[in-house]
């Protein structure tokens, strides 16, 4: 257990690049660009004659629950907004991430002094898949929450600078709750990531030489393939249906939120209020695309194709 | 002498070449062993072989383990350093350490820092802004740090200055070998090993054709220096080289009497280089 600790803590030695800083200069220029909105919309403001609450405020502050609890779902929406933007970014460094897990080290031969090391290579592995799977999300989570509520903040200031005490909304987020809910959900996005993570780590443990064409080519050429040959009509299945399960969940898996094609529908929503939908849309919608075949098949490949990168770690001979 | 590597008929082929062909060898403990051969002799496929990174057919114990199927136990007594320059170019000194402390059982932090603090290695250098030479000297404080019974070098020392090639066989030899060590190290820099070295092997396609302690070899292999006069009678005698040295020749001898070689000319013990190159003739041809 304390050797797996200290392989994750190299693997974030190695990508602090990519699992801490990316994310977070994302949200210092989203922040930034939002104060530069703001900014703007102060000065075009002034010189239209400037505008100033004076009526309104009574009303505000006098909210009902029913409001104040809009106000805060309303703000709870703009956290998971702002972590969906972090996410996305920590997706597209978590699928560079697993190309090259496997392969730089074998490129540049420093394999050899890991190969040195009492350390298996399913060890090795594993604590590549934790790493895309568990600490790269849990990092972006964290970071899309912070900034989030600091754009909260930056508005609420604002807003209190025209005469609008915003505070008292301010307490109605959850920056807690939009916290645990995400990190309640990251069990199921490994989940759903792992034929993703799988394929890309096989794909960079197997490869010779340009994993990132390879893992590319072979899923997008199979389906081609596939369509041109009308294949899937052996199975009474569309093409499409291969495009969306077999590239699709190979290569786009890594996208946190894909699978809510698969959970209940949310056909009866009042979308007129975002606490509602905030509700609707919680853990236990999100769990029951659990019930859905598609997860378990995807997970099961996935973990074959982790399985195969461990097989090639340990005979892959090129140095 | 308990033997730490045992292969019996160690065969490897590649898609059409014969890196290892049949090899079968003994290093027993506390030795020190050059394995010595042309390019593509099979030095390295061997030392991989025994680190359990590539598969082949044929028999091999090493301290008792198959690397073929024990290798994670296998490497918490044996350590490699394969090649220059192959720690990772962003690690730090001090990550480095850590990460090898708390993974490596038998790992001396103490130890380590006790080396590296006769370097000019700095704890927050990164791989990436050392010299060839200094990697070479952070590799080695790392595994000369951990307790191994066996430790393999693959051309350890190629292309670093002869300042640290010096260095580093001496750190070897002054602070991490006992007798309950073994080494094992393939190099082009002969006559630099030759002097600690307990045992040689000399690797030539795939075989073994010479496996001899250092003492055996000096009483085995002769090299004498004849006017040419007698040279003649020295061709008589089958020499395994001859060369031609300001109008005298050299003979080198396996396996003639002393006092035979002594009456035609000045006797001395050949250097490995002088061995190597007679023994290999024709490889390239």
């Amino acid at each position: 257990m304390k050797t797996f600790y200290w392989l994750v803590k190299r693997e974030f030695w190695e990508n602090r690049g990519g699992f801490y800083r990316a994310p977070l200069i994302t949200a210092i220029v989203f922040l930034v660009l939002n104060l530069m909105a703001m900014v703007v919309g102060e000065v075009m403001g002034r010189r239209m004659g400037g505008f100033h609450f004076t009526g309104e405020v009574d009303t505000l502050s006098h909210l009902d629950e029913h409001g104040l609890a809009v106000a805060g779902a309303a703000l709870d929406v703009t956290l998971y907004g702002f972590t969906a933007l972090i996410l996305a970014v920590t997706a597209i460094v978590v699928f560079f991430y697993c190309l090259g897990a496997l392969y730089d080290d074998r490129r540049d031969r420093s394999v050899l002094f890991w190969k040195s090391l009492p350390v298996s290579d399913t060890s090795t592995v594993l604590s590549k898949v934790a790493s895309a799977a568990l600490v790269a999300p849990v990092i972006g989570v964290v970071v899309g929450v912070l900034g989030g509520l600091v754009l909260a903040l930056m508005a609420t200031i604002v807003a209190t600078l025209h005469g609008v005490p915003l505070w008292q909304f301010l307490v109605e987020a959850h920056p807690f709750r939009v916290a645990f809910n995400l990190i309640c959900l990251i069990p199921l996005y490994a989940l759903w990531a792992l034929p993703t993570i799988g394929w890309l780590l096989l794909c960079s443990a197997w490869a010779r030489s340009k994993p990132f064409l390879w893992a590319i080519a072979l899923p997008i050429g199979a389906a081609v393939v596939v369509q041109w040959f009308g294949l899937m009509g052996i199975f009474e299945r569309s093409a499409q249906w291969f495009w969306v399960n077999v590239p699709g969940r190979l290569l786009l898996s890594i996208i946190p939120g894909g699978w809510v094609r698969y959970a209940d529908n949310l056909d009866h929503l009042d979308k007129q209020d975002p606490g509602s939908i905030l509700n609707a849309v919680g853990l236990s919608y999100h769990y029951s695309t659990l019930a859905s075949p598609n997860v378990w098949v995807g997970a099961i490949a996935g973990a074959l194709m982790i399985a195969g990168a461990i097989w090639f770690r340990r005979w892959r001979e090129d140095t | 002498m308990s033997a730490v590597i045992t292969a019996t008929g160690l065969t490897k082929r590649y898609k059409n070449s014969l890196a290892l062909d049949g090899a079968s060898f003994q290093i027993g403990a506390g030795r020190i062993v050059g394995l010595i051969g042309p390019n593509g002799a099979g030095k390295t496929t061997a030392l991989k072989a025994i680190l359990g990174l590539t598969t082949f057919t044929g028999e091999l114990s090493v301290l008792g383990l198959d690397p073929r199927k024990q290798r994670d136990q296998l490497m918490e007594q044996v350590c490699f350093i394969a090649d220059v320059a192959v720690l990772p170019r962003w690690i730090k000194v001090k990550d480095a350490v850590d990460f090898v402390a708390n993974v490596h059982p038998r790992f001396d932090r103490a130890k380590c820092e006790s080396f590296l603090a006769r370097t000019k290695l700095q704890p927050d250098q990164k791989v990436k802004q050392m010299s060839k030479g200094m990697i070479v000297q952070l590799h080695l404080a790392l595994v000369m740090a951990i307790d191994a019974r066996l430790l393999i070098l693959d051309e350890p020392t190629l292309g670093l200055d002869i300042l640290y090639r010096k260095q580093f066989y001496q750190s070897l030899l002054e602070d991490y070998f006992d007798e309950n060590k073994t080494i094992v190290v393939t190099t082009h820099q002969v006559e630099e090993i030759e002097h600690i070295l307990t045992d040689l092997m000399f690797i030539r396609d795939g075989k073994i054709v010479l496996d001899t302690d250092m003492e055996a070899l000096g009483e085995r292999f002769t090299e004498v220096l004849v006017g040419a006069e007698r040279a003649a009678a020295a061709r008589e005698l089958k020499p395994l080289d001859e060369r031609q040295v300001f109008g005298k020749s050299i003979f080198l001898f396996d396996n003639v009497s002393r006092p035979q070689l002594e009456e035609l000319g000045e006797v001395r013990r050949p250097s490995i280089g002088d061995l190597f190159v007679a023994t290999m003739k024709g490889t390239y041809a």
